[in-house]
């Protein structure tokens, strides 16, 4: 349902000028791109379920950003979103994705054989590995948008496929409304569970709604296999285990994800993709594979190096704190995961994780005994 | 658009079927001169919601996809899970007022569902009781009033909008002992809102239309004279040093964070259009585009509520005069009084209160039954939610629809004027009798 007062046709009496937002103190792409002419063009289109283009920037005008971090600071709420307002979402996409162009093409490959290696990396050193995309259901609209109704069918939907999963993906789903105390405790220990949305870029854009209405958490019995519904995203899938087995993870990542896109078809719900976007998500960050691999590895000595953010860089991965995005890391353990998302495939972007750890495991041994990595740093990938 | 084409195009939509923004401005003028002043609000409150304009859901190709979507997700599907839920809202929507309003909209295409996102939102408390729903626009108390009027009856003690009239009286000539005892009452204070008619509300307007309204304001306060001399304060644009004077008088309002207001969407744009006027001594203080469309508050230290109420009519009324030069007024009519977001603001928006020190009577335990007779409430002098501090306490009329202004302060005035008494008596060990209630409004 549109929020706010994105349906208010009083405003269209208005010239442009007195209805473009203010962004002279904001940093994100949104307003960055966002120029008078583009609101002006925009600004009295809907997507076919309504979605308007004050809709799309509202979680951008909200927050300005930070003066280092470049927030994304614009929303779908639908598939037709990226189609109806493209003027303004291919430029961000191209901003926040190195440059990719309207013209591209998206490989999508969750052939988790293509993956060369990634079984055998030093638990010594990689303490847990993990995979995780989203998924939105095609027919519905995005979290920004959907009704109560639309969230509980996506919900019922999610919940049938899931229960029908069997073998190492035999699970439970876990209503966020109905869980009990005890449900809850456990959830929190196995570091589960999610929380309703704080964060002023989400609540902005209306993902917060009727919490907790249509959402929950399911995972396998056997604790290496979550999906979160309706967060951030229709879905949420989460491939994860202890140490640096990280062939495993995604062999389970892949094999999961394609059992539940096939339970979705069968009911004429597949996922949102197309071929220059790959996998349509909420947010255009997230666009292509939606997917960030990434392990949690001790480096005391290579993060102290000065060339720690350039061997990154160069790798194509980024580094968080143990606690996620934007935590810092304890005791010399970072979360290094792969920085691109649009523009190259499931594999591609598991196998720069896979190497670049290897790397710098390997990085992180000499320079334990003492000796320089100099050799060892890799050209720009 | 010049004010009054503007004021009068959103008065003829009120009347049409469909939302089309091509209505002319002839025909809009020739409305226009009907709709003026009080009689004609009147007029347009006394219609029932089935006139109300029914339109359509977005454009043209939109309204294909959202009938669509009305037969795929019937208003059951829709219907908000309230059962762990505690607010006026919560206990007035059912399934069937749900279903029949669902897909109604106003002149402005506000729904239902953007009235009652916040109370979905926020369940409530056990003990207090929230209001849950807030209006968009004007129309929403019309469109929607199978849901406002138990709410409103629900939280103004059974005062009923189908059949009851709400009395407006800003002549404070006729407030009597409105002078307290200085030795026990350290501050007194009026405030209330005021809406300009023909502009969306804080939870629906767009950034032009909040722009307009402090435009509007804005340019009214510039008009005022004498003690009510001042300057405005712009959110965005101040300095550090006049936000620092601010902070320190007690003026400067902060971006809402609570979620009753983020969750009714109030928070948008967050500093734009927004900010502070007072006047140069300090004593009339209003807000702009903050949780209504203004906010205006008569102050000073000291006792004399009869020269804060004196002032407050006088600041209203100028300002009211000031934006009819200009061919706009403030949103009333004879059943809900003054128009506000929130429900529970409705009829005068009027909370006239005082810091008063009450250490011997605030350790009686008649203290809480004394107070509800009187029909007066404590909060902490931090405002609504807190503590008190020490034994100084912040005493206002619980009241809001039904009574009238000078009735309201007049109830204050006596209430306090009591209360100090007792304090008086039980300093020299008299004893103090409880009063009995307070009438109700006028059935």
């Amino acid at each position: 349902m549109p929020f706010g007062n994105t349906h208010n046709n009083f405003k269209l009496n208005y010239s442009v000028d007195e209805e473009f937002p203010d962004l002279s103190k904001h940093n994100n792409h949104m307003a960055k791109l966002l120029t008078k002419e583009l609101y002006g063009k925009m600004r009295d289109k809907q997507t076919p379920t309504g979605f308007t283009l004050d809709d799309v920037i509202q979680t951008g005008v909200d927050n300005p950003g930070h003066p280092f971090i470049m927030t994304v600071g614009c929303v779908a709420g639908d598939e037709e979103s990226y189609e109806v307002f493209k003027d303004l979402f291919d430029p961000v996409i191209s901003d926040r994705h190195g440059g990719y162009k309207p013209t591209d093409k998206h490989k999508t490959d969750l052939n988790f054989e293509n993956l060369k290696g990634g079984d055998d990396l030093d638990p010594n050193y990689v303490l847990s590995s993990r995979v995780r995309t989203g998924r939105s259901i095609k027919g519905y609209s995005l979290p920004p948008h959907n009704s109560r109704g639309e969230r509980r069918c996506i919900e019922k939907l999610a919940v049938e496929a899931l229960a029908s999963l069997d073998g190492e993906f035999k699970g439970k789903y876990y209503p966020l409304r109905s869980m009990t105390d005890a449900e809850q405790e456990q959830l929190i220990s196995d570091h589960f569970l999610f929380d309703k949305p704080v964060s002023p870029l989400l609540t902005c854009a209306g993902m917060a709604r009727d919490w907790p209405d249509g959402r929950g958490i399911w995972h396998n019995d056997n604790k290496t296999f979550l999906v979160w519904v309706n967060e951030e995203d229709h879905l949420r899938v989460i491939s994860m285990q202890k140490g640096g087995n990280m062939r495993e993870v995604f062999k389970r990542f892949c094999v999961g994800l394609q059992k539940i896109e096939e339970i979705f078809k069968k009911h004429n719900h597949g996922f949102m993709w197309n071929e220059h976007l790959g996998y349509i998500l909420t947010c255009p960050s997230n666009l292509g594979t939606g997917l960030r691999g990434g392990v949690h590895v001790k480096l005391p000595k290579l993060s102290t190096h000065p060339k720690f953010e350039e061997i990154l860089t160069r790798l194509r991965l980024q580094k968080r704190g143990t606690g996620g995005v934007d935590t810092a890391s304890v005791g010399g353990v970072f979360d290094i995961s792969n920085a691109d998302r649009l523009g190259s495939s499931e594999v591609e972007q598991v196998q720069l994780v896979v190497d670049g750890v290897k790397l710098m495991v390997e990085m992180e041994k000499k320079l334990e005994k003492g000796e320089a990595i100099d050799s060892m740093i890799p050209a720009q990938k | 658009m010049a004010a009054k084409q503007r004021q009068q195009l959103s008065n003829s939509n009120f009347w049409t079927e469909n939302l089309r923004l091509t209505v002319g401005v002839t025909m809009a003028s020739s409305f226009g001169r009907l709709m003026s002043g009080r009689g004609a609000a009147a007029l347009l409150a006394g219609l029932g919601a089935g006139t109300m304009a029914t339109g359509f859901l977005g454009s043209e190709n939109g309204s294909l996809v959202a009938e669509a979507k009305k037969k795929l997700y019937p208003p059951s599907s829709d219907f908000p899970d309230l059962r762990k839920h505690n607010n006026c809202m919560a206990s007035a929507l059912s399934p069937a007022i749900y279903a029949k309003l669902r897909d109604k909209l106003t002149p402005n295409n506000w729904t239902l569902d953007q009235c009652i996102q916040t109370g979905v939102d926020n369940p409530g408390h056990p003990f207090i009781k929230t209001v849950g729903c807030v209006a968009g626009d004007e129309e929403s108390y019309e469109v929607f009033a199978e849901l406002f009027d138990p709410v409103i009856k629900d939280r103004h003690n059974g005062y009923d909008p189908r059949t009851m009239t709400h009395p407006t009286d800003l002549d404070a000539s006729k407030i009597t002992n409105g002078m307290f005892d200085e030795k026990y009452v350290l501050s007194s204070r009026v405030r209330t809102g005021r809406s300009i008619r023909g502009l969306s509300l804080p939870p629906a307007c767009s950034r032009a239309e909040r722009r307009e309204v402090e435009r509007v304001v804005v340019t009214a306060l510039a008009g005022l004279k004498g003690d009510l001399a001042g300057r405005y304060y712009g959110l965005g644009d101040m300095t550090e040093k006049e936000q620092q004077q601010l902070i320190d008088d007690h003026f400067l309002f902060d971006k809402p964070v609570s979620p009753l207001l983020t969750c009714a969407f109030m928070a948008r744009d967050w500093p734009d259009a927004r900010g502070i006027w007072h006047n140069n001594e300090k004593t009339f203080l209003i807000w702009v585009n903050e949780e209504d469309h203004t906010r205006v508050i008569s102050m000073e230290k000291g006792g004399n509520m009869q020269r804060v109420f004196e002032r407050f009519c006088r600041g209203l009324k100028q300002v009211e005069q000031l934006i009819q030069e200009r061919g706009w007024e403030f949103m009333w009519n004879e059943r809900l009084g003054y128009i506000l977001t929130c429900p529970s603001n409705l009829g005068t928006g009027l909370r006239a209160g005082v810091h008063v020190r009450l250490p011997h009577l605030s350790q009686d335990a008649r203290f809480s039954k004394i107070l509800d007779n009187l029909r007066l409430q404590k909060r902490g002098t931090g405002g609504v939610d807190t503590a008190a501090v020490g034994d100084t306490f912040d005493i206002s009329n619980n009241d809001r629809l039904g009574k009238s202004e000078v009735e309201l302060v007049q109830l204050l005035v006596d209430g306090v004027n009591f209360l100090i008494e007792c304090e008086k008596k039980l300093e020299k060990g008299q004893d103090i009798a409880v009063p009995d209630p307070v009438a109700q409004f006028k059935k």
